[in-house]
């Protein structure tokens, strides 16, 4: 049951045009919390392309549906997880007092 | 087309127009407050007549009712929103001068 | 004309993930990621997917934008830049080839797969063993229940490690208060948040309810649940436990292990959670009402960040 490639393939590939330009931005913005945002678009690229992929006439496969929820939920707890240890760090930074340690060294 | 088909794409163009209306002061109006305005006040209404679209196109009490419940909480909750983007904006702008 | 409105949508989608990436202004920037998130849950609408629409909007736009705001506010009051120059002008040009590349590769293999449904009418096969009719539920649940088991570890494994970031003056107490500080936002946070919070819990309930048979389900009602949570705490309606409240660690755990207890009660019985037959919806039902409840709990507090020695608000 697959449909008219064109339309069917019209997700999928935005989902690969997402996780391109977020990888983009991972490479290129240099504050960690900008690449968080990056990575959680990449994310979803990849999520459009496993669910997109998935297409059938009328009905989307519920088996990749539900891998892609389980995806969202990690994606977040990993965005959590990300954003605590930012704001962890700017406090140790802080407390030692080293100002000079700015953001932008902290590079992946 | 029916009575109803017509009354839906009536509901569902005036609602379409003022979210146009909305978008529209959102962009050109110079200041947060008049951008609130725009924004919360032609957004609503907009929200409501797609609302009664969508309630009519599916004509059945029960889903009117959810849909009555969904409109109401998303009037409270930008009612909310733009109080509180408003009292912001009112202390950036004290701050500022 | 379906076509139409999936390329427009599918360019608002690209636009607006390139705003929310590249604007210099990062609240601007989260306030176009949370755009996008919604323009990604219309996507998934179009696929007919409305779980998963459920779930992006809920979480993928509603908690990760909370959480981005949070840091964002957090770092400024810390004393931080969160805006960055430019990177060098090689790395840029560099990366973007890369990434072209990169793209057209996978874009290439995304056009080498034919979009297919294949697993859909097997499942679809399966479904009247379970007595659930929504085959995402049944996928999560029962199918593939060892991946949502394993899940709900992850997700007490990140507050957990979230946990452990707390600085040693800091443990036990309450993460870092987030009710507003100015008094008239907080009294206009706090009256919604008090009409908010038992919507949010009845609204829970009801997506957990509905989810065995229509979209709805554990997730996307334990994030209405977070939501709740989280906007009650912002206008002061409730304060953040203690990071050593044992009603707060039951419900924290409550899920995963409802969900191995029974999974090893099947084990007993036959296989690690196989559903005896006929009690398959209850048993599901009863996983998901527990998994729902630590799913919230865990979301707000993961959102809440560890444990902390300062009182202050936003």
């Amino acid at each position: 049951m697959t449909i008219s490639t064109s339309l069917g393939h019209l997700f999928p590939l935005t989902g690969a045009a997402l996780v391109g330009l977020g990888l983009f931005g991972f490479i290129s913005l240099r504050h960690p919390l900008r690449q968080l945002l990056a990575v959680n678009v990449i994310g979803a690229g990849i999520f459009l392309i496993l669910g997109g992929l998935g297409r059938g006439e009328g009905v989307t496969d519920p088996y990749p549906q539900a891998l892609v929820i389980t995806g969202i939920v990690v994606s977040v707890a990993l965005t959590a997880v990300g954003a605590a240890m930012i704001t962890r760090l700017a406090e140790e930074r802080r407390a030692a007092g080293t100002a000079s340690d700015q953001p932008k060294d902290q590079g992946p | 087309m029916t009575w109803t088909d017509l009354a839906v794409r009536l509901l569902l163009f005036l609602g379409l127009f003022f979210y146009a209306a909305g978008t529209i002061g959102l962009l050109r109006f110079p200041d947060a407050a008049s951008r609130l305005h725009a924004l919360t006040k032609a957004d609503n209404v907009g929200l409501g007549f797609v609302a009664l679209a969508a309630a009519l196109q599916w004509g059945s009490v029960a889903v009117a009712a959810k849909i009555a419940a969904v409109w109401l909480f998303a009037i409270l909750a930008a009612g909310t929103s733009a109080q509180l983007m408003a009292r912001m904006a009112k202390q950036e702008d004290r701050d500022g001068s | 004309m379906t076509s139409a409105f999936e390329l427009i949508l599918c360019l608002m989608i690209l636009g607006t993930a390139c705003v929310a990436l590249f604007m210099r202004d990062f609240l601007a920037a989260v306030a176009f990621f949370v755009v996008f998130g919604n323009l990604m849950g219309l996507a998934w609408l179009t696929l007919g997917a409305v779980n998963v629409a459920l779930a992006e909007i809920a979480i993928g736009a509603g908690v990760t934008g909370v959480l981005l705001v949070l840091s964002r506010s957090r770092l400024l009051a810390l004393g931080e830049e969160i805006s960055c120059g430019p990177a060098k002008p090689w790395l840029r040009l560099g990366a973007a080839a890369a990434c072209s590349v990169f793209t057209a590769v996978l874009a290439a293999a995304v056009l080498s797969i034919a979009p297919d449904d294949g697993l859909a009418p097997v499942i679809d096969g399966l479904m009247p063993l379970i007595g659930v009719e929504n085959p995402v539920t049944g996928v999560l649940l029962a199918f593939r229940a060892y991946d949502t088991l394993l899940e709900s570890f992850v997700l007490l494994g990140a507050l957990v490690a979230i946990w452990s970031l707390a600085a040693p003056a800091a443990w036990p107490r309450a993460p870092a208060a987030l009710r507003m500080t100015d008094p008239a936002a907080l009294n206009v946070a706090g009256s919604f948040g008090r009409l908010l919070l038992p919507v949010a819990l009845v609204m829970a309930a009801y997506l957990v309810w509905v989810g065995s048979d229509d979209p709805g389900g554990a997730f996307q009602g334990g994030t209405v649940l977070a939501g709740g949570f989280l906007f009650a705490a912002m206008g002061g309606a409730i304060g953040l436990p203690r990071s050593d409240n044992s009603a707060l660690r039951w419900s924290l755990v409550a899920g995963p292990l409802v969900f191995l207890a029974i999974g090893l009660a099947g084990a007993a019985l036959g296989r690690f959670l196989a559903y005896p037959e006929g009690t398959a919806k209850a048993l599901i039902v009863t996983i998901e009402y527990s998994l729902a409840l630590s799913i919230g709990v865990t979301l707000a507090l993961l959102v809440a960040g560890p444990p902390a020695t300062t009182e202050t608000g936003l």
